[in-house]
């Protein structure tokens, strides 16, 4: 079975990929559909959804199109999200790698280190670290990516104990390969299934983490994302609750399809294991 | 059809009421209202913080109170006489007054306040006490202010929060700071210091012994102590609290609140302190030092939707330095309306190359985030390329400091006379780094500082709204910050508090004359 066709037998996976897709036709569009900057002050505040051609969902506590918000916020939620798990990745990867290759004092020294971080609870070390950095896209991706790195490393650590002593790895030590090279070219290649899929999941949950970020006033002042809309709605939920909807449904959608898709790599990538489940 | 009726019969009955009762206050009955921040402590003329000036302003008096229009009136100083000259300011003081621990108030307290206490404690008061030469006692109940030259907002400086009347009998010769009687403030005012409950609520209690007759009507007044502004306003929607002074509901929940059964609404008692929001503009580098971008800057602000919108219409848009609380405003001058071609041209004309400017909102709640949105936004329209800085209290307190900023929201009191509250953003020698609270804007022109210190000293007043016009017109072109709006600071309260503001700086000494309609 090729692997898209494992990947489409779990349903569930489809129909997030979908949502998915459409998301990203959103981010790319949104330019087009939306020219006008989503912060301009279009129509009168409060305007409740479908009730004016060109709003469907309605202006904000200022006027400002909410639908153009949504398809504005689909790029920064995806950009934060992708790069932060990137910046995650090249992190978390190298350490776990090293730390489960080589065993020993370093695996001590490195994991010391990564527990370091586990033990500051997420959140709270993302909020401190933006708070520092002052609020900006960089700042944010970096602090996320600083706070979601550990599972990475712990994970690769674990495969790479794993398959250290197997017998390829060890043909590979005979034939006289260098550490690097088969830490790169022999072992690596070989945890990617598990780090797939942990990246997938981490997307989902950098933009979770942004969206808080930016509820709570430390998104960047400059980019219109989904947690900023909610943010800035939570005080008048009561009079206009299409504010603060529309941006979490968007919110959920896409953490939900990131998920699905995950799960259907997972099934994808580990045949064996999916069905017999 | 009973209903009908029965409204008739209790709509006749509300208006008899209402107006027998007008004529006749009723007695009794206690207050429950709000402070926010909870006041670091409550010997007014010591601390000159927001929330101690109000519940204070109840405790202590000072020698005149100001009405809404800023007229002095009677307070503990029963009458007085100006000089010829503009230079002796005589006070008579009444005569049946006593502290609240029974000792009479005489005039050796005025001299000892003035002199002493305020001389040490107290900046806004030294700023007006620089221009007295001498304070006497001639007897018991007069007292005689003697100034080096004439000073246009002397009689403007009397009021309780700013000249505080302090117990000589009780500090005289004490460590102030360290008194023992600061747990426990004494004053001439109508209500008397009960109980602090940290964090939980100020009780005062009526002062049977005040010397107007029949004042106050209130047996007490509990100011409660709420951290959340979520949960003052519920506070206030179930009934708990009776009134919400000024600032202590955010903007948002205040179209809600005054939408209730029984809630009235006065934008009136903040006249004496006016809130003015500024921009400032970094006078001294990058494009913000050329005058045509901060007009270019004031043409482009939507003003009047940021009043409507964002502040639900209340305050007032200004015309230029001087607000409409302020008094000898100019009000000939060309205002600067929203007129985005009107700032593209003049960005055309200085020749504008798209450097970027960064913009600091103010820290201080949700309403100034959407307005520097907003603003940022009304810019980027006319081509100026605009970044916004997150930043916190302390943040925007040193940006301001240390100058490192292009444009900033701030606002400021106008203390009721431009000497007191305005001249000082604009005066050369205001400019220190450090504060955010001076010229921060850098802004320096020789004929203004001469035309505003010449008109602080300045006597009568028309001479000095000659000179007063003058420096409105230059400041008007110049445009060495951007003047943003006056802001209104409505207080909400249950109808039936009756006569709550009467006053210039409203609940900070309302609750002498409220009365319960219950």
């Amino acid at each position: 079975m090729s692997f898209f066709a494992r990947f489409a037998q779990n349903r569930g996976a489809l129909v997030g990929l979908i949502i998915l897709l459409l998301i990203i036709a959103m981010a790319i569009l949104a330019p087009l559909l939306f020219p006008e900057s989503p912060w301009r002050m279009v129509q009168r505040p409060f305007l409740p959804p479908l009730s004016q051609d060109g709003f469907p969902l309605g202006t904000d506590t200022m006027g400002r199109n909410v639908a153009a918000g949504i398809m504005h916020g689909a790029w920064v939620s995806l950009l934060i999200g992708l790069v932060s798990t990137s910046v995650a990745l090249l992190i978390g990867v190298p350490l776990g790698a090293i730390a489960g290759y080589y065993g020993g004092i370093i695996d001590d020294i490195l994991m010391r280190f990564t527990e370091f971080f586990q033990t500051i609870p997420n959140f709270a070390l993302a909020i401190v670290l933006v708070a520092i950095m002052q609020p900006s896209v960089t700042s944010i991706v970096l602090a996320i990516a600083i706070v979601s790195w550990p599972p990475v490393a712990r994970l690769v650590r674990a495969e790479f104990m794993s398959l250290r002593n197997r017998e390829y790895v060890e043909a590979a030590r005979l034939v006289g390969q260098s550490n690097t090279t088969i830490i790169l070219r022999q072992i690596l290649p070989n945890t990617l299934s598990p780090i797939i899929v942990l990246a997938s999941l981490m997307v989902a949950t950098a933009i979770l983490l942004e969206s808080a970020l930016s509820f709570l006033g430390l998104g960047d002042p400059n980019v219109m994302s989904w947690g900023y809309m909610i943010g800035a709605a939570r005080t008048v939920i009561r009079q206009a609750w299409w504010l603060s909807f529309f941006p979490g449904v968007a919110i959920l959608l896409t953490v939900l399809a990131l998920n699905l898709v995950g799960e259907g790599l997972d099934d994808a990538l580990n045949p064996k294991l999916s069905r017999e489940r | 059809m009973k209903t009908p009726l029965v409204l008739a019969i209790s709509a006749a009955a509300l208006t008899f009421s209402s107006v027998t009762l007008a004529d006749n206050p009723k007695q009794g009955g206690t207050v429950n209202t709000i402070i926010q921040p909870e006041p670091p402590g409550l010997v007014l003329g010591m601390i000159q913080n927001a929330p101690t000036r109000t519940v204070s302003g109840n405790i202590y008096e000072g020698l005149l109170r100001y009405t809404t229009d800023l007229e002095p009136v009677p307070q503990l100083a029963e009458s007085w006489e100006v000089s010829d000259d503009g230079r002796t300011y005589t006070f008579h003081l009444r005569e049946n007054v006593t502290w609240h621990d029974g000792e009479p108030f005489t005039a050796d307290d005025v001299v000892f306040s003035a002199d002493v206490f305020h001389r040490e404690l107290n900046p806004s008061a030294r700023a007006v006490l620089l221009h007295v030469e001498s304070i006497e006692a001639t007897d018991d109940h007069t007292v005689v202010f003697t100034l080096t030259e004439p000073f246009g907002p002397f009689l403007i400086s009397f009021e309780a929060g700013t000249f505080t009347m302090v117990p000589a009998h009780l500090y005289e010769g004490t460590d102030f700071r360290n008194n023992e009687h600061n747990d426990h403030p004494i004053g001439t005012g109508p209500f008397k210091f009960a109980n602090w409950d940290r964090g939980t609520v100020i009780e005062l209690v009526k002062n049977d012994d005040y010397y107007e007759e029949g004042l106050p009507y209130l047996d007490g007044v509990n100011w409660h102590i709420i951290p959340d502004g979520g949960s003052r306003a519920v506070a206030f929607e179930n009934r708990t609290i009776d009134v919400l002074p000024s600032g202590t509901v955010e903007n948002f929940d205040i179209p809600r609140l005054s939408a209730m059964d029984n809630v009235c609404m006065t934008e009136e008692g903040h006249e004496y302190f006016s809130p003015f929001a500024m921009l400032w503009m970094n006078n001294r580098e990058g494009p913000t030092a050329d005058k045509r971008f901060r007009q270019a800057v004031m043409y482009a602000m939507d003003r009047e939707f940021a009043k409507d919108v964002l502040w639900n219409g209340l305050g007032n848009v200004p015309l230029s330095a001087f607000g409409s609380n302020a008094r000898f405003q100019h009000d000939g001058l060309e205002p600067y309306d929203h007129n985005p071609d009107r700032a593209r041209e003049l960005l055309e004309e200085m020749d504008y190359d798209g450097e970027e400017i960064t913009i600091l909102p103010l820290p201080y709640g949700e309403t100034w985030t959407r307005w520097a949105e907003a603003v940022q936004q009304n810019l980027r329209e006319v081509g100026i390329n605009v970044r916004t800085q997150a930043t916190d209290v302390g943040g925007w307190n040193q940006r301001l400091g240390d100058w490192d900023y292009d444009l900033a929201f701030t606002y400021l009191f106008q203390y009721g006379d431009p000497a007191l509250g305005i001249s000082r953003t604009y005066l050369s020698d205001n400019i220190a780094k450090g504060s955010p609270w001076n010229n921060a804007q850098g802004y320096e022109n020789e004929r203004v500082d001469e035309l505003f210190n010449a008109a602080a000293t300045a006597f009568p007043d028309e001479e000095r709204e000659a000179l007063y016009h003058e420096v409105q017109e230059i400041l008007h072109e110049d445009v060495p910050v951007g003047w943003l709006m006056e802001l209104g600071f409505p207080t909400l309260y249950r109808c039936d508090v009756q006569d709550l503001v009467t006053s210039g700086v409203g609940v900070n000494d309302g609750f002498k004359d409220a009365w319960l309609d219950r």
